[in-house]
């Protein structure tokens, strides 16, 4: 069941056209690893799926609700985490937790904020204030945000930008654990590893489309990163793929 | 196609401006910057004033009320450009807009939070003025005319301090863009307080009051109407 489906969306700033007619869906359950030189429009993308940019052209559609018309549909279904934590320095991660959970109209608050401090590990410094938080612990806190209200999509744009080895790990672990409550993730990442560790599809950005799509058994585990290049070099046009997308030759 | 996924109980339009405007001042309790930035600054306007013109008691009454709207604004626009900034600066805007709630209120939530900061700093400002000046301040109608321009002040001010917080220039732009628009409702302001000082009949001060009230409710609309395109890209 596709829960993200786009087609033959074009993103303008101005004069110039960052997403050229791509093409993408993601299927209930899948983990979607979007990679990508900078600058190839992976955030504009997420930036579209979560409402928060409007496209110039093109179908998008996402938990069944058409954007940009049906965007407070789309935003109740989605979990959004980027490498910003999007909380409040001057307020405890309690606090951040609880405005949020207002914010999305989340039933029996107290045990939800309970429960999601409580996946990633911050139920000790829940009445700490934020900006005394160290850049991992504001980034789990982050997922705590992005998940307080059960999202069934969620999506996350370089989520490990700034994050120490310890605290990658930390959140490598915390994004096993919600994938595996049967979310739709779409992320986007330059570290190759850790995408080739967690997400069961893989798709590249490049020119403003979708230029290659392989699942996890196309692409043997250590062979992301030859894949990644083929198709970043690779001329426009190749093989076509399951889902409409193109696999480097 | 995708069936269409249960469409979640939404916040209603109160509860999410209320969420907004308890965060704005529960953060502000604790840091007290924007605060304590428009209070030192309304004070230090008050004291200048006070100690640099020396003024008959008519003159007073003439000038009082201009003196007070200019140090309000002033204060006021130092607030509204924090009040953004905090949004802007951890990107926490984009936070609250994927919220799945009505952007106005949002829009609508940050205005009352700022209402309230620049109403408290009016409240320590005005004794002040009457101390200093020796001129009651504390005339209902003069008070009355203080709450109304500042909800139109603060009105278009949050707007156009989401609009300039984008901006690298935001503590510039943010005057440049905000007095001209906010000129009606302070220009009457300014007028309607001094007639209410000078003991002025009500046939007199109505039409100002009429003109801010106008002006507050054109400006609430438009901003009601607008947020949506000011912040989306």
């Amino acid at each position: 069941m596709a829960v993200i489906e786009v087609q033959g969306l074009v993103k303008r700033f101005g004069l110039k056209t960052i997403l050229k007619g791509m093409d993408f869906r993601a299927d209930f359950g899948e983990f979607v690893g979007l990679l990508g030189p900078n600058g190839a429009g992976k955030t504009t993308f997420l930036r579209i799926l979560s409402s928060l940019s409007r496209p110039s052209f093109g179908q998008v559609r996402v938990a069944g609700f058409q954007l940009p018309q049906q965007a407070a549909g789309v935003r109740a279904n989605l979990g959004v985490l980027s490498h910003q934590p999007l909380l409040y320095g001057d307020l405890t991660g309690e606090e951040n937790l609880e405005f949020y959970g207002r914010m999305y109209a989340v039933e029996n608050m107290p045990e939800r904020i309970n429960e999601v401090l409580d996946l990633v590990d911050l139920t000790n410094r829940r009445r700490d204030l934020v900006r005394t938080y160290s850049r991992g612990m504001a980034q789990r806190l982050a997922i705590a945000r992005a998940v307080i209200h059960d999202p069934a999509i969620l999506l996350l744009d370089e989520p490990y930008t700034g994050l120490d080895q310890d605290a990658s790990a930390m959140l490598d672990a915390v994004l096993k654990q919600i994938a595996a409550q049967g979310r739709t993730v779409v992320m986007t990442s330059h570290d190759l590893v850790r995408t080739a560790e967690l997400c069961t599809r893989f798709d590249v950005l490049s020119r403003g489309k979708i230029i290659a799509s392989a699942s996890r058994d196309e692409v043997p585990q250590d062979g992301l990163l030859a894949f990644y290049r083929r198709a970043i070099m690779a001329p426009a046009g190749g093989k076509e793929a399951g889902n409409g997308a193109t696999l480097p030759a | 196609m995708a069936q269409p996924f249960r469409r979640k109980h939404q916040t209603s339009f109160a509860r999410a401006m209320w969420a907004v405007a308890r965060k704005d001042l529960s953060a502000e309790w604790r840091s007290r910057e924007m605060f304590s930035a428009m209070l030192i600054f309304s004070l230090l306007v008050v004291f200048i004033f006070n100690f640099s013109l020396d003024l008959n008691p008519k003159t007073q009454r003439e000038v009082t009320a201009g003196m007070l709207w200019v140090t309000f604004t002033f204060a006021g626009t130092l607030g509204l450009n924090r009040s953004m900034a905090i949004e802007k600066d951890r990107s926490c805007l984009d936070g609250l807009l994927l919220a799945p709630v009505d952007r106005s209120a949002i829009y609508f939530g940050k205005v009352i939070g700022n209402l309230i900061f620049m109403i408290t700093v009016e409240i320590i400002v005005l004794p002040l003025f009457s101390i200093f000046y020796n001129i009651n301040l504390f005339n209902p109608g003069l008070l009355a005319v203080v709450a109304l321009g500042s909800v139109g002040y603060v009105v278009v001010g949050t707007l156009l301090a989401t609009m300039t917080v984008q901006t690298r220039t935001r503590d510039v732009l943010l005057p440049i863009l905000l007095f001209p628009v906010v000129l009606p409702v302070v220009a009457s302001a300014v007028r309607a307080s001094t007639f209410f000082l000078q003991g002025q009949p009500m046939d007199l001060i109505w039409p100002n009051i009429n003109i801010i009230i106008a002006f507050d409710l054109i400006y609430i609309a438009l901003a009601y109407m607008v947020f949506d395109f000011v912040v989306e890209e």
